[in-house]
C-alpha cells in the first residue's frame, strides 16, 4: 500500500514536471514573434496596460482602454513617437491583486514594454507597483488616488490627484462658495477612500472655522439610511459630506429628500465616487442641487478638453468619462516624456516623466517630489439630473 | 518494506531535484520572472486545492470557507514579518511566519469546525460560507492590519522554490494522512457516516481533524500568497476565491489528490495561456469548465489516483483510492 502512495507521489511530480515543461516549451516561442494577434514589429514602442477588463470594476477598465487607444491612434497618425510606431498592449487583471502582479510580470518580461499605464484601483496598483519598481519600468496610474501607490518607489507615477486633496477641495468649497459653518459627515466604514476623504474634510473644515455637528457611518451594501439621515437632519447642518460611491449615494440622496425631508437649502457634497449615470437612476430628482468634486468635466472650456471630446465622440460615439480622460493623460505623460527624453531607456524616461509638464485633459499636470500631480479639481453641480460644471478649484 | 522505502526516496529526491532544476533555470534566466510568477501561483493553488480536497473530497464535508482560512494565515504571517522587528535572518522570519499563519488558521478551523461540523451537506456549506465572510469583514475593519485599505509593504519573501517545496510537503502530508488509519476513518465518514459511527469511529473527532489540517495548509497557502503579491486586501479573500479553489477540487475529482494537483496546475496555466484572447479569456475559460463537467461530471480523475503502476503492475493505470485500504 505504501508502495502505491510512493508511486502516486512520483506520478504527481512527473505530472507537474510535464505540465511545466509543456508550458515552458510553448511559451518562449512568443517573444521571437511578438504577441501573435498584435501588429507589433521590430522597432515599435510598446506601452503596457494593466486594466480591469473583466470583474467588479470592468467598466472602469474599458473606459481607460478606450482613452489610451484613442491617444495611440492620434500619435501614430502624426508619425508616432521618435519616428516609431506606438503599440498599446493591455493585460486584464480581472480587478484582482494577484492578477495585477502576474500581468505586470507578463508585460515586462514577455512583451518588453517600456512603460505601463495602470492599474485603475489603488489596491491593484499596489500589487503591480513593486514589480515595475524592481524591473525599473516606469508605471503611471491614471486613477489610483491612494497616496501609498506612488510611495512604492521612484518609478511609480500617477495622473490623478490624491484622496486628501479631494477632501480639502470640498471643505474649502463648502466654506468659501457655500458659506457653510455647520457640516455633517457620513462615511462608509468599509471603504478606505471614504474614511480618508472624511478625515481630511473634517480637518480642513474645522481649520476654516466651521464645526462638524454630526459624524455618522454606514457600511456599503446598506440600503436603509432613514435612521442615520434623521440623526443628521436633527443636527441641522448647512452641508452634508458623503464621500462614497454612486450606488450608495444614490440611495442616500433619494431617502434624504423623499423619506426624511431634508430642506432643499442643505447641500450634499461628495467626491469622484459620485461620477456615474447610475447616480441619477437611483436618486432621481433628489440628486439635483448637490455638488461633488471630480477630475474633469466635459463642460470645461479649454482647448484640450474640446479636442479630446470631439475625437472621442468621433471614435466611440459617446461622451468620455473621467476614467477615459485620466488614462488618456497617463499615457500622454509617458509618450510626451519619451519624445522629450529622446529614448525609451528606463532612467532617462523616468527622469523625463518626473519632470513632465503637460496641459492635459484633466488639467495642468506637474508632479511634486512624491510623483503626485499638483493640479486642479472641478466641482460639478447636479442640475436636472445632469452633471453641470460649476467651478474649478486650484490647489 | 524495502521497496517502499526505496520508492519514497526516489519520489522525494525526484521532487526536490525538479524543484532545484526549475529554480536554477529561473536564476540563470532561462525562465524569466513571469514564468517564475506563474509557477509560484501554480504551487500556491496546489497547496490550496489539495488542502480543500482533504475536507471536501476525502472527508466528504462540503466547505466553502477556504478563503477565510487563507486570509487568517496570510494576515497573521504578515503581522509577523512586518509589524514585529524580529532580529533574525529573513528565511527564519518567513518560516516562523508561515508556521504562525498556519497554526492560527488551524486554530480557527478547529473552533469553527466544532460547532459547524454537526451540520451536513448544504447547511455546512452555508455555515462555512458565512464564516469566510465574517473573517473577511473582520479584517476589513481591523485598523492594525490596514482595514479597508489593505496591508501593503509586505516583504516579497516568497519565491518559486519556497512555494514549490511547501506544495510538495503539503502533498506528502496529505497522501500519508489519507493512507493512515485517521485518513481511512475520514474516508469512511465520506462513504457512510452512520455506518462509520456504528463501526466505532468518532466521526466528530475525525471531521474536526480533517477540517483543522485543511485549515492549516490553507493558512500556509495564504501566507505564501501574501508574501508573493506583497499586499493583502480583504477583497482578495472574497467568496470568489473559495469558489475558485473548490472549482479545482471538483474539476480534478473530489477525493483525488493527483486530480486536485493537476486541476490546480491546469487551470492556472489555462488562465495565463488564454491571455491573448483579452476580454474573451474568462468566457473561454468558463466554457471549458462547462465542457469538462458535461463530459466528466465526476471530475478529471473521479475518485481515483493517477499512478504509473503500469511500470510495476501492468493491469491498471488508475487505481481507486476507495479500495486502497483493502
Amino acid at each position: 500500500m505504501m508502495n502505491n502512495s510512493g508511486s502516486v507521489l512520483l506520478i504527481t511530480m512527473l505530472l507537474i514536471a510535464s505540465l511545466i515543461f509543456t508550458a515552458c516549451a510553448n511559451k518562449p516561442a512568443e517573444p521571437a514573434a511578438p504577441a501573435a494577434g498584435d501588429n507589433t514589429e521590430e522597432g515599435d514602442i510598446v506601452i503596457g496596460g494593466i486594466l480591469p477588463m473583466t470583474g467588479a470594476i470592468a467598466t472602469f477598465g474599458q473606459s481607460s482602454k478606450k482613452g489610451v487607444d484613442l491617444l495611440v491612434e492620434q500619435v501614430n497618425a502624426k508619425g508616432g513617437v521618435l519616428g516609431r510606431k506606438v503599440v498599446f498592449k493591455v493585460e486584464d487583471n480581472k480587478s484582482t491583486q494577484a492578477d495585477s502582479a502576474t500581468a505586470a510580470q507578463k508585460l515586462i518580461q514577455q512583451d518588453k514594454v517600456v512603460a505601463i499605464v495602470g492599474a485603475v484601483a489603488s489596491s491593484n496598483s499596489l500589487a503591480a507597483a513593486p514589480i515595475a519598481q524592481e524591473a525599473k519600468i516606469p508605471m503611471v496610474s491614471g486613477s489610483s488616488t491612494n497616496p501609498a501607490v506612488t510611495e512604492v518607489g521612484d518609478y511609480i507615477f500617477r495622473a490623478a490627484f490624491i484622496d486628501p486633496f479631494q477632501g480639502a477641495v470640498m471643505a474649502n468649497f463648502a466654506t468659501k462658495d457655500l458659506k457653510a459653518v455647520k457640516a455633517a459627515i457620513m462615511t462608509d466604514a468599509n471603504s478606505d477612500y471614504s474614511i480618508g476623504l472624511g478625515n481630511v474634510f473634517k480637518d480642513v473644515f474645522t481649520a476654516n472655522g466651521g464645526t462638524i455637528v454630526s459624524e455618522v457611518s454606514f457600511v456599503s451594501g446598506d440600503t436603509d439610511f432613514n435612521t442615520i439621515l434623521t440623526t443628521v437632519k436633527n443636527a441641522k447642518p448647512d452641508v452634508v459630506f458623503v464621500p462614497s460611491y454612486y450606488d450608495t449615494v444614490g440611495l442616500i440622496l433619494n431617502q434624504a429628500k423623499n423619506n426624511v425631508g431634508f430642506p432643499a437649502e442643505v447641500k450634499f457634497l461628495g467626491g469622484d465616487g459620485w461620477d456615474s449615470p447610475a447616480l441619477f437612476e437611483l436618486a432621481g430628482d433628489a440628486a439635483n442641487g448637490h455638488y461633488f468634486s471630480n477630475h474633469y468635466s466635459p463642460d470645461v472650456d479649454s482647448p484640450e478638453v474640446k479636442a479630446f471630446i470631439d475625437a472621442y465622440k468621433a471614435k466611440y460615439n459617446e461622451v468620455p468619462d473621467a476614467l477615459a480622460a485620466l488614462a488618456y493623460d497617463a499615457a500622454n505623460m509617458i509618450l510626451t516624456s519619451i519624445e522629450k527624453a529622446g529614448t525609451t531607456d528606463a532612467p532617462a524616461l523616468r527622469d523625463a516623466i518626473a519632470a513632465v509638464e503637460l496641459n492635459a485633459v484633466t488639467g495642468k499636470i506637474k508632479l511634486n517630489e512624491k510623483r503626485d500631480p499638483v493640479k486642479s479639481a472641478v466641482v460639478i453641480v447636479v442640475e436636472d439630473q445632469k452633471q453641470k460644471y460649476f467651478t474649478t478649484v486650484n490647489p | 518494506m524495502r521497496a517502499m522505502d526505496k520508492n519514497r526516496l526516489i519520489v522525494a529526491a525526484g521532487a526536490v531535484a525538479l524543484g532545484i532544476i526549475l529554480q536554477l533555470l529561473i536564476w540563470n534566466g532561462t525562465l524569466n520572472a513571469y514564468y517564475a510568477q506563474v509557477l509560484t501561483m501554480m504551487s500556491i493553488f496546489v497547496i490550496m486545492a489539495t488542502s480543500l480536497n482533504l475536507i471536501n473530497g476525502i472527508t466528504g464535508q462540503f466547505s466553502l470557507g477556504h478563503a477565510g482560512f487563507a486570509a487568517v494565515g496570510g494576515y497573521f504571517s504578515a503581522i509577523i514579518t512586518t509589524r514585529l522587528q524580529l532580529p533574525l535572518p529573513a528565511p527564519m522570519i518567513f518560516t516562523i511566519s508561515l508556521l504562525v499563519g498556519g497554526l492560527i488558521a488551524a486554530l480557527a478551523g478547529f473552533l469553527i469546525g466544532l460547532p459547524t461540523l454537526r451540520l451536513k451537506g448544504d447547511y455546512l456549506a452555508i455555515a462555512t460560507l458565512g464564516f469566510g465572510e465574517i473573517i473577511r469583514v473582520l479584517f476589513l475593519n481591523w485598523k492594525y492590519v490596514g482595514a479597508a485599505a489593505g496591508m501593503w509593504g509586505i516583504p516579497g519573501y516568497t519565491n518559486f522554490i519556497w512555494a514549490y517545496m511547501l506544495a510538495v510537503l503539503t502533498v506528502i502530508f496529505i497522501v500519508h494522512f489519507m493512507n493512515s488509519s485517521h485518513g481511512r476513518a475520514c474516508i469512511s465518514i465520506r462513504e457512510d457516516e452512520i455506518a462509520a459511527e456504528t463501526m466505532g469511529i468518532n466521526t466528530t473527532k475525525y471531521k474536526v481533524m480533517a477540517f483543522t489540517f485543511g485549515a492549516f495548509f490553507a493558512g500556509v497557502g495564504g501566507a505564501v500568497l501574501g508574501h508573493l503579491i506583497r499586499l493583502l486586501h480583504p477583497a482578495t479573500f472574497s467568496m470568489t476565491f473559495s469558489v475558485e479553489i473548490l472549482l479545482m477540487v471538483v474539476l480534478g475529482g473530489l477525493g483525488s489528490i493527483t486530480g486536485s494537483i493537476s486541476a490546480a496546475i491546469l487551470l492556472t496555466f489555462v488562465s495565463e495561456a488564454l491571455r491573448k484572447f483579452n476580454e474573451l479569456r474568462m468566457v473561454i475559460y468558463a466554457l471549458m469548465l462547462i465542457g469538462i463537467m458535461l463530459f466528466r461530471p465526476q471530475g478529471l480523475f473521479g475518485r481515483k489516483e493517477f499512478s504509473l503502476d503500469l511500470l510495476t503492475d501492468s493491469r491498471f493505470m488508475f487505481k481507486s483510492s476507495k479500495n486502497r485500504g483493502a
